[in-house]
């Protein structure tokens, strides 16, 4: 078994074997519509299954103990260039790889019934996605991170703009305008690595060093980008949007996954390469997440529409993320990488939840609601759940991450960490209220009585997910061991880096002082 | 055992919340009293074994959170405060849930509530027997979001739901300084378990941090800190608003929750965190003054109230106020000691209450009571030795506890010290004073009630008298069997090492105060109880006059000094205003109308101005051209 796994390319096997799946769905012939439809939700189904419990062996196979990057893969591509398939996971990446895997079958059954037009076209779009998800978390080449990177808009961009709701063409453009003025910085910015280091291979790039003046530019660069895909304020206004628009599964997808991407390009880029700029710029990083976690918690508590307060509710929540990556504390780190994974579960899940009544009344303003628990129990049970972990409560996964960041965030500085926990008070306002909305109180509108419990396959979702949640929430160590060793490499080179030019430069003022200038 | 002990309810919990529905009503009250009752029953040698024969031990069970130095394991942790806390808290549990049988029988969704129930003793359990600062704060939430789903309980009420929010939402105000409580002791102990805590604590009693700008004695800082998080939990002086809402919860709930157990975790948190707070006078005093405050200023709304669940919690209130200046003027021992008979006491007259309510059809309002105790002599016999004990009077089990803390206040000799003592006779006074008219009220003088609901007045039945037997047994003999252990000659064998002390012992300062102290609290008393039986019971014209002659004080006491009137204004309305106008003026205001549209709409009109210089007039385009190469040429002229 070891011996065959060790021979497979595993990495591109999970990567690709969606695109697999496409190839299939084009196979499809039938005349009756129906047909197609229901042999590709189930074909989608299988595949993404698949790739799930493939993507499992990575997790039973992980070294633990070694900050190295495993199941690697390295061919060349553009050798003139420099440029290289270079594929790899280390304990940053390869939670999020299983993340994206994880969601998927869970997305496919959430379009089981949503869905009803150009349904093979949907699936060939999600699988697509997940290749490109996958491979961008994968990616050891900047090139190659940059294909995978942007290409994820591409599905996104057609999943919004074609199934999405009435004003999807304004959430579509407003989606790509945003992200796409982002990677054209991101590009020049790989372009001026590529002209120094004379390589665009990522372990590379991480141990050469960029001179001051250079990473600030770079990092700026850089951070165009990934602020707009976390999203940081103020460049968060098209996650509303596009959360709104799109369809369930969607949703779940942005915000389980695609949320992270920013955040993980911060891990995997900005901290490593650029220290010295990463250090620059912490306080302009915590200003932005301290505003995003206070103002749009707030904006939360203001919505009318469950989808856009959930999706302000994310903005906030990935405040929390940024804060805690750029403390550079052991703690805050891995708070921040278990608050994305419990965050990709968590918002996933209440995405999923605001699509379940969405499918049945066709709205989601929240004032349409109101009463659900008297005929909907088992829904309005997992509601709570979700809601609980998403406020951070202790025993579900919301707090572990939560906890860490402001714990490790405290040791740096107590202010910002006062200042980030507001959003403990704000995020249970704002979610209590949206529950006492939507599903307390007495049940008088005629057409919310007819509405019927969760079905099975919705109950198959959300059972899978409560016990995620609880797991993540009671027995972190499962998910923090994994991570623990990369988190202390990066940490640790990291503050040698500073340590490193803090001392150069003390140097210099010395040799000065010593020579009387 | 141990295990057992706190697991047995979370089992009955999940059977009756899960299988509810299929196993039945009855099935579910028997599992979850089954549950609590042998957590119960094991907690009793655990407590001989622990306490009394000083078997201390920590069973841990795995590791939580790991990272880097900071550590965390799930862990039970017993010794004599917590094997103490989880007699208490099983016991009167578990009397609790026999109770909600009879109590909850005409509700609908009875495997809910007793799942609630014992979902809420297993947190409590959890939080008391923490060896951690994160496992307890575990306990600490599970316990307030079960607190949250009990006031709520019957949902299709719009002021449970708000009161439910409200509690949960005012307990995260003090979870918030909580949490920065723990963050500062990893800080400076770089562990949260307290054994490792509190074997460091002699070594930084003098370090300096900087918290927020303030740079501090950091003892004092973290105190403060935790204390702020105790506030809110245990409903003191700034964050009490949620207590009296709370009520409108079912009644057993008020008893268990609101009154006996988790209320009471803001004082145990104080008295677990002993040997820290020792070395921070100055915070000790901030307790003292907020909790002698509270004591006074509960009691003062609880004389004007006039649903009698209310006079009760504000009557709670006010007693935990008594345990955390106890805990202020360091008589740990006292503070638990008034916790452990509070719970006994203060539960019997909640239940009691609600045997009322449930006789009176579920009417709350006392003007609309009197004239009942024929009827349910039972119900009447048992508030009279709930108000007895609370009053402390001897040999009722209040009496022991409230006098041993406000002796020790005195004899602290320290001006907050005094100040204590002085607040806590003036609640005294007050308590004596607002029992009595809760009893007049209700049970004597003539019946205020429509004749349909006085003509249903009746017993309860035994399964929710029985438990109050129960628990007037534990009002009367808890003070005289504990005093020995916890606040006598036994005290130094029985607590150990579990309640810290730096200094003077106030217990025993305490037995060295003057004559006409020990006797105050006894003069008060009777004071109290015989100005509401004037007022009450001879001449009941008096209070209508009061109030009409002093509108001023009545107002402000009625409503309870303005406090909600006040958050609402100051917090809740702004946080909704503030979150609109960031939405609207902000996101959609600036930052799409000069970002993403501003953009698309100046391309846009951008492209339409440079359309319309697309003319198509020779002319024009040959126009354009020679200035392009006059540009072009002066450019090359200057440039060289």
């Amino acid at each position: 078994m070891n011996g065959f796994v060790e021979n497979l390319p595993l990495l591109s096997v999970i990567t690709f074997t969606p695109l697999l799946g496409v190839l299939l769905l084009l196979t499809i012939r039938a005349d009756d519509p129906e047909i197609v439809a229901r042999n590709s939700r189930w074909v989608t189904l299988w595949v993404t299954v698949g790739t799930f419990l493939a993507s499992l062996l990575i997790w039973t196979n992980f070294d633990s103990s070694t900050a190295d990057f495993q199941f690697v893969e390295l061919a060349a591509w553009f050798p003139e260039f420099g440029i290289s398939y270079h594929m790899g996971v280390d304990g940053i990446s390869m939670l999020f790889v299983i993340l994206s895997t994880f969601l998927m079958p869970l997305c496919v059954l959430a379009s089981w019934d949503a869905i009803k037009t150009r349904v093979r076209e949907y699936m060939i779009a999600f699988l697509i996605l997940e290749t490109m998800m996958v491979g961008m978390f994968c990616a050891l080449d900047m090139v190659l991170f940059y294909v995978f990177f942007e290409g994820v808009l591409i599905p996104m961009f057609l999943i919004i703009g074609v199934w999405g709701g009435a004003r999807r063409v304004y959430a579509a453009f407003k989606f790509f305008l945003y992200t796409l003025t982002g990677s054209v910085l991101l590009l020049i910015a790989i372009l001026a690595m590529y002209f120094v280091a004379g390589t665009t291979d990522i372990p590379t790039l991480m141990t050469t060093d960029f001179p001051f003046q250079m990473q600030f530019w770079l990092w700026l660069g850089l951070f165009a980008s990934f602020a707009v895909k976390v999203p940081m304020w103020p460049v968060h206004t098209w996650l509303p949007d596009a959360h709104v628009e799109a369809p369930t599964a969607g949703s779940v997808i942005l915000a389980g996954v695609l949320l992270k991407m920013g955040a993980y390009g911060f891990l995997r880029f900005s901290m490593p390469m650029l220290p010295l700029a990463s250090e620059y710029f912490t306080p302009l990083v915590y200003g932005l997440s301290i505003v995003a976690v206070i103002y749009t918690s707030l904006v939360a508590l203001a919505q009318e529409d469950m989808k856009k307060l959930i999706a302000y509710s994310s903005v906030a929540h990935m405040g929390f993320v940024t804060v805690g990556i750029f403390a550079a504390t052991q703690q805050a780190v891995q708070g921040a990488i278990y608050q994305m994974l419990s965050h990709g579960v968590v918002s996933g899940a209440l995405f999923l939840c605001v699509g379940v009544v969405y499918d049945r009344l066709h709205t989601r303003e929240i004032g349409r609601y109101g009463g659900l628990v008297n005929n909907m129990p088992k829904y309005a049970f997992v509601f709570m759940l979700m809601m609980m972990a998403s406020v951070g409560l202790p025993g579900t996964s919301g707090f572990v991450g939560e906890f860490l960041i402001l714990t490790g965030v405290f040791q740096v500085n107590t202010w910002v960490s006062l200042l980030t926990a507001t959003g403990v008070i704000l995020g249970a306002t704002y979610m209590l209220y949206l529950y006492r909305r939507v599903i307390y109180g007495e049940l008088v509108k005629e057409d919310l009585k007819g509405m019927l419990d969760l079905s099975r396959r919705e109950i198959a979702i959300f059972a899978t997910l409560c016990v995620v949640v609880m797991w993540m929430g009671v027995y972190p160590m499962s998910f923090l061991v994994v991570m623990e060793a990369s988190v202390t490499k990066l940490i640790t080179d990291y503050h040698a880096a500073l340590d490193a030019h803090a001392l150069a430069s003390g140097l210099v003022d010395g040799v000065r002082l010593a020579l009387g200038r | 055992m141990e295990a057992a002990a706190i697991f047995l309810p979370l089992v009955g919990a999940f059977i009756a919340g899960f299988f509810g529905r299929q196993i039945g009503d009855r099935a579910s009250q028997v599992v979850t009293c089954l549950g609590v009752g042998s957590a119960a029953v094991l907690s009793i040698p655990l407590f001989f074994d622990v306490a009394v024969n000083g078997n201390e031990r920590v069973v841990t069970i795995m590791n939580w959170i790991n990272s880097g130095t900071f550590e965390t394991a799930w862990a039970l942790r017993f010794d004599t405060l917590s094997a103490v806390m989880v007699m208490t808290v099983t016991c009167v549990s578990s009397l609790i849930h026999v109770y909600s049988v009879g109590y909850m029988s005409h509700d609908d969704s009875k495997p809910r509530f007793m799942a609630y129930l014992s979902l809420f003793t297993f947190a409590m359990l959890m939080l008391v027997t923490a060896d951690n600062l994160v496992q307890l704060f575990f306990g600490w939430e599970g316990v307030g979001v079960v607190s949250y789903l009990l006031i709520g309980f019957w949902f299709k009420k719009p002021t449970a739901n708000a009161a439910a929010i409200k509690a949960f939402v005012v307990n995260r105000v003090g979870d918030f300084g909580f949490l920065l409580g723990i963050f500062g002791i990893y800080m400076l102990f770089d562990a949260v378990t307290f054994d490792t805590v509190f074997n460091a604590v002699p070594a930084h009693v003098d370090d300096t941090v900087t918290f927020f700008g303030i740079k501090g004695h950091a003892l004092t800082l973290i105190a403060l800190l935790l204390f702020v998080g105790a506030m809110g939990k245990s409903a003191q002086l700034l964050l009490h608003t949620w207590l009296p809402d709370a009520m409108e919860g079912p009644t057993p709930v008020s008893a268990l929750i609101h009154a006996a157990t988790m209320v009471t975790a803001g004082v145990f948190l104080v008295a677990r965190m002993s040997p820290l707070f020792e070395y921070a006078p100055a915070a000790l005093e901030v307790v003292t003054i907020v909790g002698a405050s509270t004591a006074f200023f509960a009691a003062t709304i609880g004389c004007v109230q006039n649903d009698i669940k209310r006079v009760i919690a504000y009557s709670t209130c006010s007693q935990l106020g008594y345990m955390f200046f106890a805990c202020g003027i360091g008589a740990y021992p006292a503070a638990i000691f008034h916790l452990m008979t509070h719970a006994w006491f203060k539960a019997l007259l909640f239940l009691g209450s609600g045997s009322v309510i449930h006789a009176m059809s579920n009417e709350q309002d006392m003007r609309k009571m009197g004239g009942i105790w024929k009827h349910v002599k039972v119900t009447y016999a048992m508030m009279w030795i709930g108000t007895l004990a609370l009053v402390a009077v001897p040999p009722f089990a209040g009496y022991y506890s409230k006098d041993m803390i406000l002796e020790a206040a005195f004899g602290a000799h320290t001006s907050v010290g005094q100040y204590a003592f002085i607040m806590g006779i003036g609640a005294a006074l007050l308590t004596a004073f607002y029992s009595g008219r809760l009893l007049f009220m209700t049970f004597h003088g003539e019946p205020r009630a429509d004749k349909e609901t006085m003509d249903h007045v009746h017993e309860s039945p035994l399964v929710m008298t029985l438990p109050l037997a129960g628990l007037a047994l534990g009002a009367i003999f808890s003070g005289m069997i504990g005093y020995d252990l916890f606040i006598g000659e036994g005290r130094f064998d029985f607590w150990r090492d579990a309640l810290a002390v730096v200094g003077e012992d106030p217990i025993e300062a305490a037995h060295h105060v003057p004559a006409w102290v020990v006797w105050s609290p006894m003069v008060v008393t009777v004071l109290g109880l015989g100005l509401s039986f004037h007022m009450y019971m001879r001449r009941p014209e008096i209070p209508g006059q009061l109030a009409a002659k002093f509108p001023g004080v009545y107002q402000f006491l009625l409503n309870k000094w303005y406090f909600d009137e006040l958050y609402d204004f100051f917090f809740v309305r702004p946080a909704f205003w503030i979150g609109n106008f960031f939405w609207k003026r902000g996101d959609q205001g600036t930052i799409d109308r000069f970002g993403p549209d501003g953009i698309s709409s100046s391309i846009i009109s951008g492209a339409r101005r440079l359309g319309s210089v697309q003319t198509g007039y020779l002319y024009h385009y040959a126009f354009a051209m020679i200035i392009g190469i006059a540009l072009f040429v002066s450019w090359i002229v200057v440039g060289s």
